[in-house]
């Protein structure tokens, strides 16, 4: 399934701040986007698709919000763009996050999502997206599966 | 050089310009009882034995203070006893939002590079230093490495001409600009300002201009040290003449009313015009961005001797103890109060909707903080208006929003 949503989603409406105070994540994903889609989290499936317009994931710096979305089983967050501590965040934690500019994208649309290499087929339109690529030190991040086992290996960055 | 590039370049110990990558090590590292309790398990979980240095790891409780339930309560302990555990500072309960503390106990100074897991960490811009904000695992990484990697912004240049109007304040200021850049018109960059506007500002007014750059999506946000007054001698950082700036944006600022940022948007702004008359339930002044002594100053220089509107609830949360003791001291408080204000424990209170103040159904509250996203304070079926403290403060007394300049 891909769900869709428009610009400037902000942390708050991700995950609101009266629940983030916990090391309970499974917690979380009961209220990941209550407040703008009360039905997400009934219905998310693992594997599902989460497509935003600009700027998504805008206000606060807590990891909870892209923690949040990684538990209720979303595979890939796609977005016209991202707002930056989101996106770190996201990358540190492993869920992957891809940024391709304007697009059309509804719900429901079937994609086929190379996350390597960051290629998304629109089946329902035949539309495709090449995701602006990242930093070396992020796709290295993602590719241990977060900046914890990044640094369980390394011991230290590596640029 | 701009002054980001400066201030990264004297980190790393070579010429950076926008667009390279770097590891930086970094003076200082914060977290909050939001953030630290995954951070501390993310430390562990990399291996992390020891932070890098005790006297720059800082842990602040400020979120939800004093814990409203046990779950809370419990990780407030697990931080306890890792600061012991690592012999780092920990702000107990009460002792004030982690920003303000930080400035105030002097964790950062300008030309600093320091790292704050919570996005309103480009507050230290204030000081001319590189701050900005991460999520928990960056936080923990830079504890245990004493590094950050970052890619070194592009900067913008805000220049505000013109002297700002009696009653027209910094957060008017910032407000408008929140609104005329727009809460991604600053994405991944850092930002300028410049310009006479600044140039007389109090550390507390600079404090809620860089405040605000989280709100226009800023790595970092630095205010030109022209002016700036500290109680300990620094070296300022200036932008080279031939600096590159990705957009520079002018404004005259010397007509400027006040403002307000309506529902559901930080960059939802207009004049207070706009707005005048629209009934208010509750009134707030506090937080990161609006709780220091001259914004109680401001809000009762409005109420003094006066009293809020019946049916208006009016809460006040001191950024820190210091400005709690400094506003009993100066007699801000009494006035405060015998006007009907709420005082409650230091911290960031209702801001972030934990507890403490959470609005109704269709209630609109009036706050002195700088988020009015859907269901910020707690309650989505309600509506957050945002204005500096002396707005804040006239619109309790009359029961809706009003400029402080027709407060009767
Ligand atoms: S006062 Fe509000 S905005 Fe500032 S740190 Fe606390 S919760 Fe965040």
């Amino acid at each position: 399934m891909t769900f869709v949503y428009g610009d400037n989603i902000d942390t708050d409406r991700i995950i609101p701040g009266k629940y983030t105070k916990t090391l309970d994540m499974s917690t979380l994903a009961d209220h990941v986007l209550e407040d703008l889609d009360p039905e997400f989290s009934k219905k998310v499936k693992p594997g599902d698709y989460l497509v935003a317009g600009k700027n998504f994931g805008c206000g606060s710096s807590r990891e909870q919000a892209p923690l949040a979305l990684k538990k209720s089983g979303i595979a890939v967050v796609i977005a016209e763009d991202f707002a930056r501590i989101f996106y770190r965040n996201a990358i540190n934690i492993g869920l992957p996050v891809l940024e391709i500019g304007k697009h059309f994208i509804n719900r429901g649309d079937q994609l086929s999502v190379d996350i390597k290499e960051g290629f998304i087929k629109n089946e329902t339109n035949g539309e495709s997206y090449q995701a602006v690529k990242m930093p070396q030190v992020m796709i290295d991040i993602l590719d241990s599966g977060g900046l914890v086992e990044y640094l369980k290996e390394n011991g230290t960055y590596k640029l | 050089m701009t002054i980001a590039e400066k201030i990264l370049s004297n980190h790393v110990g070579y010429p950076v310009k926008a667009g390279d990558l770097i590891i930086c090590p970094v003076d200082g590292v914060m977290a909050t009882d939001t953030t630290g309790p995954l951070a501390i398990q993310a430390f562990r979980e990399m291996g992390g034995k020891q932070v890098f240095d005790k006297s720059k790891c800082v842990l602040v409780l400020d979120h939800a203070v004093p814990p409203p339930n046990e779950r809370i309560a419990n990780l407030h302990k697990m931080m306890r006893a890792f600061a012991k555990e690592q012999g780092i500072k920990l702000f107990e309960i009460g002792e004030g939002i982690c920003h303000q503390v930080m400035v105030e106990h002097e964790f950062v100074k300008p030309g600093d590079v320091f790292i704050g897991a919570d996005s309103h960490t480009p507050t230290y811009g204030a000081l001319n230093a590189f701050a900005c904000g991460v999520g928990s695992t960056d936080l923990a990484a830079t504890m245990m490495t004493g590094q950050i990697w970052l890619k070194v912004p592009e900067s913008i240049k805000i220049v505000c001409s013109g002297k700002l109007q009696e009653g027209v304040s910094a957060k008017d200021l910032i407000l408008f600009l929140v609104g005329q850049l727009t809460i991604s018109g600053a994405t991944y960059q850092s930002i300028e300002f410049a310009g006479e506007a600044f140039e007389d500002m109090t550390l507390a007014s600079r404090m809620t201009i860089a405040n605000m750059v989280a709100e226009m999506g800023g790595k970092t946000g630095i205010v030109h040290p022209k002016g700036l007054l500290l109680d300990y001698d620094f070296e300022v950082i200036e932008p080279d003449e031939n600096a590159v700036y990705l957009q520079t944006f002018e404004f005259d600022v010397s007509g400027l009313e006040a403002q307000i940022s309506a529902p559901e948007s930080p960059d939802n702004v207009g004049n207070i015009s706009q707005w005048e008359g629209t009934e208010i339930d509750y009134a707030f002044i506090g937080t990161c961005c609006n709780g220091r002594l001259e914004d109680l100053q401001a809000a009762a220089a409005v109420l003094k001797g006066k009293r809020i509107k019946e049916g208006v609830r009016f809460l006040i949360a001191p950024a820190s103890k210091s400005t709690l003791l400094d506003a009993m001291n100066d007699g801000t408080l009494q006035i405060l109060i015998e006007a009907g204000a709420s005082i409650i424990t230091p911290g960031c209170g209702p801001c972030v909707g934990t507890h403490q103040g959470v609005p109704g159904n269709d209630e609109v509250v009036i706050s002195a903080a700088n988020r009015n996203f859907k269901g910020r304070m707690g309650n989505p079926n309600s509506n957050i208006y945002l204005a500096a403290p002396a707005t804040v403060a006239a619109s309790a007394l009359n029961g809706k929003i009003t400029s402080s300049a027709n407060a009767s």
